[in-house]
């Protein structure tokens, strides 16, 4: 049994759900420094599902592709500590400005590249935008069926996957061929931990450029171990029309961005007190909002 | 030409609450701008489906039927919608924030190279002008939104490309019906030259679909609970002083993310949209997506033990306190004096 090639698509996105007083900027943008980076969260749901996958049919690869500025790397690592082979940062200025059409795009070019693969899994969304678009934009891009809101990849047989889809008001069990898109809700499982061996086996992983701005003492064990290679795309690696990157790929727009400004109304402030509850109670009864 | 359209989403053979609502803000703007309101409908025996569409002022709806057309499958319906776009090259199209169109929306924009913007909070006609291409438009549609974390509020314009796709999640529109008697014209598709058997790879094994148990859109009191009530077991407070008050449980995200709650009751941007007569937010902090989902509500109370939080700003009373030893004053007190 050969297993199955596997990309899982992941992306480092600032920690929005814990964000701090110091995450907007006086003019009103987001302070991206102030936010912690983090692997996002139903990326991690979609890593478990290939990793499954992987357990099941030994001689399977995972390969984490993710877009993003030189830091991303950390996500890769990340996943390899918990059981992905290897992982591509596909970085470059040209991308700066995507929108999720661009970034589709893109990705769908690497991937293009990449060529032999049987399944394309990623999160539903990521926290920082949450328009869960690339998934099934990718797909389009590259003429792929797309199954969305995966939940659990229940059996795969020979060239068929099947799969059971969380929907809002229920569930459906779908069979597609390979290859395809699957994106992952956080319904699915939780990702495993990282593992200890796995840890100390990439923790020295590195891009080219992280290796460059690092003063390496084992520059020996880059080549010795081709594993630590963390391969590094930019803009000349993939085929792509300029005019597809970036912000001029992107047909949306940002008009304008406001800060979040509460217009206080006059509240009135009441304590736990029996009385101040008491009073409440009869206010909200006599103006016959309850009762 | 630059019609304003509408992707009906249908189960059961009828037309989803939130389809029913983008028609009639899509007249709204159809209005403003003039043009025709569309729609389409795929699905398998529509037979009369128009007389629940063209109450809404739709001036075209078509209509694919075809049986394996349902249940809904991304590809077919893709292909339909493309197509369609292809030859009729609406200005704005609308999809629901659902299952469906959150599968179906970026697909379809992906194909037609046509920007999409997720769950809109408001739609808005406007100009727009690019200063360093000097260029003026007319025209264009808002789609508004919380982004990043709900920290900002953005407004998304597709300046070039059409059409301008937007999603937008149950309830955030108000349906209304604007003639019971307006008369549209129905086209009925070929459904064999939009659609080719490649398109039906997806096979559906199984399907259990429910109706909703939970019913917070209509209930007229709410009792919402966040991250802030620390365990599953607390959210059973909440559920004493709905059933107590005739009310509903509802959640922030940060809350179903944290499993107390069920997903079915998550309120804000991503959530349900609610406006009942009470909502009592307790140990919510009130980021704007919760907010986008409940600031309508006629009166609001929050408990809380954060004096700062944002969503006291929109309450009409704040209890600062804590939810455990204040609700079962609540229950205890209503009791009292509505005996």
């Amino acid at each position: 049994m050969k297993g199955y090639k596997i990309i899982v698509l992941a992306k480092q996105v600032p920690d929005t759900r814990n964000v701090g007083k110091d995450a907007m900027k006086a003019d009103g943008t987001v302070n991206r420094a102030a936010l912690p980076a983090i692997f996002n969260p139903e990326d991690l749901n979609a890593l478990e599902q290939a990793l499954r996958i992987k357990d099941s049919f030994p001689g399977t690869t995972i390969t984490i592709l993710t877009m993003g500025p030189g830091r991303a790397a950390e996500i890769i690592r990340e996943g390899m500590f918990r059981g992905a082979d290897d992982g591509i940062l596909l970085t470059d200025r040209a991308f700066a400005g995507s929108d999720t059409l661009a970034t589709s795009y893109a990705l769908g070019q690497a991937l293009k590249k990449i060529k032999d693969f049987d399944i394309i899994i990623a999160g539903r969304q990521a926290i920082d935008g949450d328009t869960a678009q690339v998934g099934p934009q990718v797909a389009e891009k590259l003429g792929l069926p797309q199954v969305t809101y995966v939940e659990e990849v229940k059996e795969i047989t020979g060239k068929k996957i099947i799969m059971k889809r969380r929907l809002e008001r229920g569930v459906e069990i779908v069979s597609c061929p390979l290859p395809l898109v699957i994106t992952v809700n956080s319904s699915a499982p939780d990702c495993r931990a990282r593992n200890a061996k796995l840890l100390m086996k990439y923790k020295h992983a590195k891009t080219v450029t992280e290796l460059q701005n690092s003063n390496e003492d084992y520059m020996h064990l880059y080549n010795d171990r081709p594993y630590l290679n963390i391969q590094e795309w930019t803009v000349s690696d993939i085929e792509s029309n300029p005019e597809e990157l970036g912000l001029s790929g992107s047909p949306t727009k940002v008009k304008t961005v406001e800060n979040v400004v509460l217009q206080a109304k006059e509240a009135k402030i009441i304590t736990s007190a029996d009385n101040d509850i008491d009073q409440l109670m009869r206010e909200l009864i006599e103006s016959h909002t309850i009762g | 030409m630059d019609s304003v359209f509408v992707y009906c989403e249908i189960e059961d053979g009828q037309v989803a609450e939130v389809s029913q609502e983008l028609l009639t803000k899509g007249k709204t703007l159809a209005t403003e701008l003039n043009c025709n309101l569309e729609a389409i409908a795929i699905g398998s025996q529509l037979d009369g489906i128009e007389k629940d569409i063209f109450p809404y002022g739709v001036d075209v709806l078509y209509v694919a039927d075809d049986a394996r057309l349902a249940p809904y499958s991304t590809l077919p319906h893709t292909a339909i919608i493309v197509k369609l776009f292809h030859e009729q090259k609406p200005q704005i199209a609308l999809m629901g924030a659902s299952s469906i169109g959150r599968d179906l929306g970026p697909r379809v924009s992906s194909a037609l190279h046509s920007g999409l913007t997720a769950d809109c909070t408001s739609l808005v006609i406007g100009g727009h002008e690019d200063k360093k291409q000097g260029k003026v438009y007319e025209n264009l549609l808002y789609q508004i939104r919380p982004a990043f974390g709900g920290n900002i509020i953005a407004t998304i314009i597709n300046p070039d490309c059409r059409p301008q796709m937007a999603t937008v999640r149950e309830g955030v529109m108000k349906k209304e019906i604007l003639d019971p008697k307006y008369k549209g014209k129905v086209v009925k598709l070929d459904v064999s030259k939009y659609v080719s058997d490649t398109d039906f790879v997806v096979e559906i094994i199984e399907r259990h679909i429910e109706k909703s148990k939970v019913n917070i859109k209509g209930a007229p009191i709410i009792v919402s609970g966040g991250y802030g009530m620390g365990s599953k077991e607390n959210f059973k407070l909440l559920y004493d002083l709905a059933e107590v008050l005739g009310g509903e449980v509802g959640a922030s995200r940060a809350a179903v993310d944290a499993g107390y709650v069920e997903h079915e009751r998550q309120i804000g941007q991503t959530g349900v949209t609610v406006r009942p007569k009470l909502y009592i937010a307790c140990g919510i902090s009130g980021q704007i997506q919760h907010r986008a989902g409940m600031e309508e509500s006629a009166q609001i109370i929050a408990i809380n033990t954060d004096p700062e939080a944002p969503i006291n700003s929109i309450a009409d009373y704040v209890i600062n306190g804590d939810v455990s030893e204040i609700i079962p004053k609540m229950i205890k007190y209503y009791k009292k004096n509505t005996k």
